[in-house]
């Protein structure tokens, strides 16, 4: 065996076929959703974000209606178009008469970017929480401690709500320092916050753990000084642990932003994620049910993708590591 | 073990201060916000901001507002809406308690004996492809918005298939009490619990497999064999008591935590007036009052769950009593 420990974990992690096929899976997801405005573009040439509530759409000379009669016996109501055979509206329109299919490609960007942010964000807090608490011990590890077993007993999605409902509303302002409501940050802010504690007390452990380990002790009657123990051992064994929680957390976090988006205090309108095309297809789901399946079946198939991953990493990094997760 | 159970109510106490104090702050001093504009609505008269002002003490410092919420929300008990006003808003949650309760206590029945059955299975047959198959099927499980499935089950048992022999039984959405008609509460009920039971299935299914195999490798299990054991009466007997107890702490808190709020979609998809539905419908309202009580509610359940926890586990495993 040549190379360090990634070069090994790298090893196992491409021998696991299941893993790979699921890393696969997710880079074409996030293909497939940057590309979202080149869809709109060269594709379907539709507009997703422009409502078309006067029921036809002139693409190349040829027009198409967007909102038709409903299909009930009498023709009462109106109802959008489902799935053409068509570049144009693929998958049908939504009640506004915007193009599915592109703005599933334009929710995608903005879920996964969601997502993937707040899950950066909650580790790199996670990994400072549990050092700090874990390395200095005493009074500091007795406060953040407490403060995690807090947030640990706070239900996620009511955490989520709580402070969704209140900055949505509002926005946020400290100081010069001003976020509006429709702001992406807001909710990138929010799902970064509400699963540090599922992190970070496990980050703890292991500092804790550490500390006490032979080689440390070696090092410190070497003389080495903390500054250098913490990050020449201490964090390069954090970022492996942490690299296992992070395609199960960005799962999780998938999974929050849906949620909040379909309660309408996620991704505010004109914007679109997964989450919000759900809740617009609520009301038409009866009728026209692929304007809620289709963001669904994309959400299932990436968080699937990242639990697949997730599994495939922490077998190759770290066969211990736990992460406890409740709803 | 006295004194381990007084250190554990201590903290408990603690943690349920800090979570009122943290509700508080979130929803009364958040910077840039004035909270008497929210609770009084979007277009209120001065007066009435002023009355409401000086009703919650906006106009004193903030411990004094947060002792005066919390002697509204305990002692006295009459914190009332704004939006609806007059409404009590703590006889609301009493009375839509025992929606969320009949919902988390059915879908629990349903995911425990799922769970357990997808584990057993699982770890039966170990290493196959049916193992592969169960627990490929128990992490689409896991990674499914349950909002969603709420959707579409809605849309096959409501409306595609509603009219076939299989789904014919649904009723409308709704709720019925169990004391109106105990038939009807099991039918409307029904698609709910497998709903909410879906991800804890997976979940739990897969956490017992591995407690499963890894209990199999115990030194105690070899010994059955030797004693002449048959398999099943060791998988039962030995295996599975062993492994039930990661279950049981997990089951605790999975459901304080869905009885304080995790339910909250379910019951919003399903139309079903629980403690969620109550929060939801104060979220679309901006009602504040009723938002922080109702979240107050739920995070001194998820407490309240955890120490239960922490107790059955202390009764469950001895080594933990020293």
């Amino acid at each position: 065996m040549t190379g360090g420990p990634w070069a090994t974990a790298w090893r196992k992690l491409r021998a696991d076929r299941a893993a790979m096929i699921a890393l696969a899976g997710f880079a074409l997801i996030i293909i497939a959703c940057t590309a979202a405005p080149l869809y709109a573009t060269y594709v379907s040439r539709t507009n997703p974000f422009k409502p078309h509530l006067d029921g036809t759409i002139t693409i190349d000379g040829r027009t198409q209606d967007i909102i038709q009669a409903a299909d009930n016996p009498l023709h009462l109501g109106s109802a959008p178009i489902g799935p053409t055979w068509h570049a144009a509206y693929l998958l049908g329109a939504d009640g506004q008469g915007r193009d599915i299919a592109a703005r599933l490609l334009y929710g995608g960007r903005n879920s996964l970017l969601i997502a993937g942010t707040a899950t950066l964000l909650c580790l790199t807090l996670a990994a400072m929480v549990g050092i700090c608490a874990g390395f200095f011990g005493g009074v500091i590890d007795q406060v953040l401690s407490r403060l995690l077993d807090i947030l640990w007993a706070f239900p996620v999605y009511l955490l989520a709500i709580s402070l969704s409902i209140v900055l949505i509303s509002q926005g946020l302002r400290i100081g010069p320092f001003v976020l509006n409501a429709d702001d992406l940050l807001l909710p990138i802010l929010i799902i970064g916050i509400v699963y540090v504690p599922y992190a970070a007390r496990p980050v703890r452990g292991l500092v804790l753990g550490m500390k006490r380990s032979d080689f440390i002790l070696a090092a410190r009657a070497l003389g080495v000084p903390s500054w250098r123990i913490l990050y020449r051992d201490i964090v390069p064994n954090v970022v492996s642990s942490l690299i296992v929680f992070a395609p199960l957390i960005m799962a999780l976090n998938l999974l929050t932003e849906s949620a909040l988006s379909f309660l309408s205090i996620g991704v505010q309108p004109p914007q679109a994620s997964w989450g919000t095309i759900i809740a617009d297809g609520q009301t038409l789901i009866y009728q026209r049910p692929l304007v809620a399946i289709a963001p669904g079946i994309a959400i299932v198939l990436t968080v699937l993708a990242l639990n697949v991953l997730g599994d495939g990493v922490r077998d190759a990094l770290d066969p211990r590591a736990k992460l406890r997760v409740r709803g | 073990m006295g004194s381990l159970l007084l250190q554990r109510l201590g903290e408990m106490i603690f943690v349920m201060a800090g979570i009122s104090v943290l509700v508080f702050l979130i929803f009364f001093a958040t910077p840039g916000a004035d909270p008497a504009a929210r609770i009084a609505g979007r277009n209120a008269t001065p007066q009435v901001l002023a009355a409401v002002r000086h009703d919650f003490g906006f106009d004193r410092p903030l411990p004094v507002q947060y002792a005066l919420m919390m002697k509204r929300l305990f002692i006295t008990r009459d914190l009332a809406s704004f939006v609806n006003r007059g409404q009590a808003v703590i006889p609301e949650i009493v009375e839509a308690t025992p929606v969320t309760l009949s919902l988390v206590i059915g879908a629990a029945v349903v995911w425990v004996a799922g769970g357990v059955s997808l584990g057993i299975a699982a770890a039966l047959t170990r290493g196959t492809m049916i193992d592969r198959a169960l627990m490929l099927l128990g992490l689409i499980g896991i990674s499914m918005p349950v909002f969603w499935v709420g959707e579409v089950a809605n849309l096959i048992t409501q409306s595609r298939l509603h009219d076939t022999l299989l789904f014919r039984w649904v009723p409308p959405l709704g709720y019925t009490p169990l004391s109106e008609d105990p038939w009807l509460w099991f039918k409307g009920l029904l698609i709910p619990w497998m709903t909410l039971a879906l991800l804890y299935i997976g979940l739990y299914g897969r956490v017992l497999r591995a407690a499963l195999i890894e209990t199999y490798q115990e030194d105690f299990v070899r010994t059955a064999r030797a004693k002449g054991l048959n398999e099943t009466r060791i998988m039962l007997r030995h295996v599975l008591r062993m492994s039930l107890i990661s279950f049981v702490s997990l089951f605790g808190l999975d459901f304080g935590a869905l009885v304080g709020g995790g339910a909250l979609l379910t019951e919003v998809v399903f139309g079903l007036p629980g403690v969620g539905k109550l929060t939801f419908e104060a979220l679309q309202t901006l009602d504040l009052p009723v938002i922080m009580a109702t979240v107050m509610y739920a995070s001194f359940f998820v407490v309240a769950a955890n120490a239960v926890v922490d107790v059955a586990y202390l009764a469950l495993d001895p080594r933990m009593r020293k």
